[in-house]
């Protein structure tokens, strides 16, 4: 194996995602690599700044999930300025971050990956797509708008705009919430629960339905990683680390913030701009972890509100108390939005909410800082060091995508192995890998396009390295 | 004080002696663009935003006093050129990114780009690393967003009276400084007073732990303390 692959400038196409499937000399599927070239000299960007605007800076780089590099930015801020922050920008910051997490797993569930299930895996994939999802099942096409909706509306009665660029900074945030959108949020969260509630119907029968890809979709030892509240609870802003491998033992507990390059290693390989982060006591890849709503869940030992909490037993009674399939990570998604939108509910009613008193002021007490808040897609690190001024020297960024990475290509081999035969890559190889990466839904342009499929470049590569069948589409 | 009468565009304009032509324009509801000049302050003729025709050629409008029997033009096609080139060479000349900047929205090149069209810059990027100095308690200052006005300087000089600032070197080495060039926060005569936030037209002076779109300067006040010193007397 390990032939040097070049990605040939040629004929690299722009926003697709490439995959390379390596054989043996047996002619089996040895390795596969999902190539990741964007995110290109983010960090370097970022030094010289002011670290002040760092939320901004990453929330306006990263386009897909803006909120989440807020907060995470605005968490490693408020380690610089050595400040708790007030009561109310605490639970504001959360709500807004609960709010990410409805829209942004609405997006993937219904947009992204709905065709897949309504249409079916081999449907035409020139109406596999959320039109084809519209055609087919208007209701469920408009529901997963409306609670997208739902999400992105409170995002907006926090921020000013649907996504100001720097609401959370660091200290606190800059805005409040008014009483009267605290009551229009209100008012929407019936709604928004009845059709979270349908779509967990509708992820049960798939999962009937899809009870081969249920089994065969990425579904590995891993460990896995996420934010668990002091007690142990499902958290996504607060709390600290924990690891637990694939038998549910619990590896790591109480990492904080600043502790994680103790447990995170991170490995460089030359064919992908991401790096690929692991456990580093198991090392580089058998460290391979998975973050996410899956790890989320597999780490918790609870969710900490009722309906959500009924909801994981159930989960967990189909698959398994630590779960090991990829095709989980969707309806991990939907137990999570229900959970989200409880804790909205709770928020609501917190007398916090009304003090004005929301950003803490300080200046420069500490030239180093770390802040880790869970994106929608897992575990977000924002790690700075500052000079005494408080100009960035230094950023480090773990991002969610970069954590699944290892598993990602994980799911593709395991796909391949089970798709490809002789030297051709089979045509429905293509949708099995497209909604392999899907489960992950990685934040990756190729992979959110709401109105198509995925746009894949596939390559299969012999022993010798060379290019034996490539299919683009 | 002799009233002098000229055309501007055309039309018959009477002016007080010693008036600028940016003046008499807006008295008489021709807006000028302009970018270095500041109500209250002194004008310098920096930018060359507000050039207009006399006669054929070109003068600043800020810096020219009206005469008898001017004949001004402020808006024929090639000014407008001009002025969309000046607005480009500025954006190309050094960091400009709206999308991250402190002042986005409350700043007077974005604002002037919007407002002569300028819908992308025709000339290379130099894209220069230029320094932040948050050194100062209060304030920052990103050079990258500095398109050396010199209000600061003049706010600083004419209305503090202190004369913190200066320019130094020539060209696109050319950076405004504190006192001999040394950082903010070690300037023994700044005064912390502000003026030059407030006479700031982008985002290259700001306070310090701004965000974002959170810079809002207010460079009509310094006409106002100008204003109130001058009627006190
Ligand atoms: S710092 Fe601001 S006011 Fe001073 S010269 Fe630069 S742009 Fe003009
Ligand atoms: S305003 Fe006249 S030259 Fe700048």
């Amino acid at each position: 194996m390990s032939q040097r692959i070049v990605i040939d400038p040629v004929t690299r196409i722009e926003g697709h995602a490439k995959i390379s499937i390596y054989l043996d000399d047996m002619g089996e599927v040895s390795d596969a690599r999902f190539h990741v070239t964007e995110f290109r000299g983010f960090e370097r960007f970022c030094e010289g700044r002011p670290f002040w605007e760092m939320p901004a800076i990453t929330a306006r780089i990263c386009g897909i999930c803006p909120v989440s590099h807020l907060l995470a930015s605005a968490k490693a801020g408020d380690g610089i300025l050595a400040v708790d922050i007030p009561p109310a920008a605490d639970k504001l910051r959360r709500m807004m971050n609960l709010a990410q997490i409805v829209q942004s797993h609405a997006l993937s569930f219904f947009h992204l990956s709905g065709p897949d299930f309504i249409l079916g895996f081999d449907s035409d994939p020139a109406t596999r797509n959320v039109f084809g999802l519209i055609a087919a099942n208007p209701e469920l096409a408009r529901s997963g708008i409306r609670l997208r909706q739902f999400g992105q509306e409170v995002i907006e009665h926090l921020g000013g705009r649907k996504i100001h660029p720097a609401w959370a900074v660091p200290g606190g945030v800059r805005s409040g919430l008014p009483d009267q959108a605290r009551q229009a949020i209100r008012e929407k969260l019936p709604e928004a629960f009845s059709i979270t509630r349908a779509a967990i119907g509708h992820m049960k029968t798939f999962l009937d339905t899809y009870r081969d890809e249920a089994a065969s979709f990425g579904t590995f030892e891993s460990l896995f990683m996420g934010l668990v509240a002091d007690d142990g609870t499902w958290e996504h802003y607060g709390g600290a680390l924990r690891v637990v491998d694939a038998t549910g033992a619990i590896l790591e507990d109480h990492v904080e913030a600043r502790r994680y390059a103790e447990i995170i290693g991170e490995a460089v390989e030359p064919w992908s701009y991401l790096k690929f982060p692991y456990y580093q006591p198991r090392g580089y890849p058998d460290g391979m972890y998975r973050v996410g709503p899956l790890a989320r869940i597999n780490v918790c030992r609870s969710f900490g509100t009722p309906q959500a909490d009924d909801e994981l037993i159930e989960l967990r009674q189909r698959g398994g108390a630590t779960i090991k399939s990829s095709f989980f990570y969707h309806y991990a998604r939907l137990v999570e939005i229900l959970g989200a939108l409880e804790r909205i509910a709770r928020l609501l009613d917190d007398p916090d909410l009304a003090s004005r008193r929301l950003r803490a002021d300080a200046g420069v007490n500490r030239l180093e800082s770390v802040g880790i808040s869970e994106a929608p897609r897992g575990s977000l690190i924002h790690h700075y060091k500052v000079d005494e001024h408080g100009l960035i020297t230094q950023v480090n960024l773990i991002i969610a995508t970069g954590q699944n990475n290892l598993a990602m290509n994980r799911t593709v081999a395991q796909i391949a192995r089970r798709f490809v035969r002789g030297n051709t890559i089979p045509e429905g190889m293509l949708n099995r890998v497209e909604a392999g990466i899907r489960a992950f839904d990685p934040c990756l342009s190729c992979s959110t396009h709401a109105a198509g499929q995925m746009a894949l470049d596939v390559r299969l590569i012999g022993p010798d390295g060379q290019e034996l069948d490539r299919v683009v589409r | 004080m002799a009233a002098k009468t000229l055309l501007i565009n055309g039309t018959m304009v009477s002016a007080r002696e010693g008036e600028t032509i940016l003046e008499a324009a807006r008295d008489a509801g021709v807006k000028i663009p302009t970018l270095c000049h500041l109500d209250g302050l002194s004008d310098v003729g920096a930018c060359r935003l507000c050039l207009v025709e006399v006669g054929g050629r070109l003068r600043p409008a800020c810096t020219t006093t009206v005469s008898e029997g001017m004949d001004v033009h402020t808006h024929t096609d090639a000014l407008k050129a001009y002025r969309r080139q000046i607005i480009e060479l500025l954006f190309a000349e050094r960091g400009h990114v709206c999308a991250v900047c402190v002042a986005s929205g409350h700043c007077e090149l974005q604002d002037m780009a919007v407002t002569l069209g300028m819908d992308h810059v025709r000339y290379a990027y130099l894209a220069p690393t230029c320094s932040v100095d948050i050194s100062h308690e209060r304030f920052g200052l990103d050079h990258n967003r500095c398109i050396l006005c010199s209000r600061c300087v003049r706010a600083c000089d004419e209305v503090e009276g202190v004369h913190t600032w200066d320019i130094a070197g020539r060209g696109t080495s050319a950076r405004v400084i504190t006192d001999m060039n040394q950082p903010w926060g070690e300037s023994e005569t700044c005064t912390a007073c502000g003026k030059c936030l407030l006479a700031c037209p982008t985002g290259a002076l700001f306070k310090r732990g701004a965000t974002v779109a959170e810079m809002e300067h207010a460079p009509a006040r310094i006409a106002m303390i100008v204003e109130s010193r001058r009627v006190r007397g």
